[in-house]
């Protein structure tokens, strides 16, 4: 079996779709690993991503428990196409400048730090173990990734400008944070996933609070690019599997 | 690895040392006495000290790149995180070692312009290509491995920062040789491919490894007096042996071949005899000419060169923030 399809079920899309999150952004992250602007932030950046990568793994292996069908981690992440994946947008875009970097993972953390608390009180006893492990990790990404957002906004002027462009180049992907589909919903009724809009107020006040002291402003909230949930993505995503599972696909079935 | 460091000229003039001082040094020295930073010193063992310590964290820098080069590419989700965190480990051990190094009065910026610049050197090993995962796996099991047979030792040099640092690398570094043989273990019980996968990377790393240990001993400039200020505590020949008298039946047990026809075990010595090494290949890389020098260097004056701005951005707000501070103290008062 060299591509796998999955059962479409709604918590097993659900726990993918944050365990394709955590793949994709610890995989742009550890394409820092060695050239980094200083030593203390390659350490930083391959930590955050190691801890990502630990997420993923963690749903992964919860994804095969719901699907019971014997597929392992290395299944999901080496073995599904582009349409299969169900990562955010905002996560495949390139690495970009260390500006664009850490507005990402800024973005990001703050939304996913409230989302992994509010996930600890799930009613799946298992995703919400996996969600008290990770968001004490996720609160370090925060304060690491605002930090940056500060000293590059109040830094120089170049430093201030490039966090202001990424800024401005991410911001159309954050909308999708808050996307819920239908199948979700019947999940967030239960108690089972945490609810995005009841998110919203603490990504809001986290990312003015971080911005107001970074003298950056917010960008305006303009269209709001989605597509990631259901698998049609931008043209990155591609050309970072082809490398993420090239060895997987060139020799089939075999254990590494 | 880090004996390469061993080996070059001190071009500096032999300053003149106080001979009661230098007298009472040896001394201790030779009584195992560890020398720490406010000590005084020989001016020759500062400098042979910082220019080891110093290339010893710069390969640990240069060597992220060979392997960091396969992180996106590791065939296993738990492969790629025991490679990132491997990568991780050779970080902190770069900062640990500055820190060593800096104990003896040159700045962390300093040492790294001299590599920046091609002043400094780091271990030959890292200007060879990582061409397959099982590259991966060589690197962890011979390159790891021949840095503990060096590394072990050094635990004990006299120099009592460096000491205290290689032991707590040496310590990881293990982890990491064993990590880098399971890599190994697992492609030699694989498919045919993965098997001759594994021994092509055998083939390609195996004297590039021996290499690691340094010049002949009868070639070697500064084994000498680094020997008796226990520096260095087992000659390059020594050390060499030892590693290959390990190694050897660890590549057989994988069912691999060593690419050296000369390679045969002396009943009455118990010691693998080998064949000889290349030593213009040696020259060769050393001086610049291996298959990565110039990408390495490039990798590293790029990444330095692209995060200026970052590492402006970070000192400019630091200012602001102290002068604030201070104008909020100012106007409490």
């Amino acid at each position: 079996m060299t591509t796998i399809t999955l059962a479409d079920a709604p918590l097993l899309n659900a726990i993918l779709a944050r365990a394709d999150d955590a793949l994709v952004h610890a995989h742009r992250l550890s394409e820092w690993c060695g050239h980094a602007p200083m030593l203390e932030e390659d350490l930083a950046l391959a930590n955050v991503a190691l801890d990502l990568l630990g997420q993923a793994r963690a749903l992964y292996q919860y994804a095969s428990e719901i699907e019971g069908v014997g597929r392992t981690e290395d299944d999901y992440a080496y073995l599904r196409d582009a349409p299969g994946f169900r990562n955010l947008l905002l996560l495949e875009q390139p690495k970009g400048d260390f500006a664009l970097t850490i507005a990402r993972l800024f973005l990001h953390s703050a939304f996913l730090h409230p989302w992994w608390q509010a996930a600890m009180r799930s009613k799946d006893p298992t995703l919400a173990a996996i969600a008290a492990k990770a968001e004490k990790e996720v609160a370090y990404h925060l304060r690491h990734s605002a930090e940056w957002m500060i000293r590059l906004g109040d830094g120089t002027a170049e430093s201030h400008a490039r966090a202001a462009d990424a800024l401005d180049r991410l911001w159309r992907f954050t909308g999708e944070f808050f996307v819920r589909s239908e199948s979700d919903s019947a999940l967030i009724a239960a108690g089972v996933l945490p609810d995005p809009e009841a998110i919203r107020p603490v990504w809001e006040a986290t990312v003015t609070r971080v911005l107001a002291e970074a003298t950056l402003e917010r960008p305006k909230d303009g269209w709001m690019h989605q597509g990631g949930r259901h698998g049609v993505h931008t043209e990155h995503l591609g050309h970072m599997l082809a490398t993420m599972q090239h060895l997987q696909r060139a020799y089939p079935g075999a254990t590494w | 690895m880090y004996t390469q460091a061993l080996n070059q000229k001190d071009t500096a003039p032999a300053e003149a040392e106080d001979p009661v001082r230098l007298a009472r040094f040896e001394a201790r020295v030779a009584a195992e006495d560890k020398v720490e930073p406010n000590d005084w010193m020989p001016a020759a063992y500062r400098r042979t000290l910082t220019r080891q310590i110093s290339q010893h964290a710069h390969s640990e820098i240069v060597g992220m790149l060979p392997e960091g080069n396969w992180i996106t590419r590791a065939p296993s989700l738990r492969r790629k995180a025991a490679l990132l965190a491997k990568v991780q480990d050779e970080g902190g051990h770069g900062l640990y070692l500055y820190a060593a190094a800096e104990t003896l009065g040159t700045s962390r910026e300093a040492l790294v312009e001299q590599l920046l610049s091609g002043k400094a050197k780091y271990s030959s090993i890292f200007n060879y290509p990582t061409l397959s995962w099982a590259d991966i796996g060589a690197i962890g099991w011979l390159v790891d491995g021949a840095a503990i047979m060096n590394q072990i030792p050094l635990c004990r040099t006299s120099f009592g920062p460096y000491a205290r640092a290689m032991v707590r690398i040496c310590k990881e570094e293990s982890f990491h040789q064993r990590q880098g043989y399971e890599i190994m273990l697992t492609l030699c019980r694989g498919t045919a491919q993965q098997k001759a996968m594994a021994q092509d990377a055998l083939d390609r790393w195996w004297w590039p490894s021996l290499m690691m240990f340094g010049p002949p001993d009868a070639e070697s400039a500064h084994t000498d007096q680094s020997m008796r200020w226990k520096i260095k505590r087992f000659t390059n020949d020594a050390l060499r042996q030892q590693f290959v008298d390990a190694t050897v039946p660890q590549g057989h047990y994988l069912g691999l071949t060593f690419p050296d026809p000369a390679l045969r075990f002396n009943d009455a010595t118990k010691h693998w005899e080998f064949g000889a090494i290349d030593w213009g290949e040696f020259r060769q890389v050393l001086a610049g000419n291996g298959p990565c020098n110039r990408e390495r260097i490039e990798a590293r004056r790029a990444a330095h060169a692209e995060g200026a701005w970052v590492r402006e951005a970070a000192l400019a707000h630091a200012a602001k923030r102290r002068a604030r501070q201070a104008a909020q103290k100012l106007a409490a008062e």
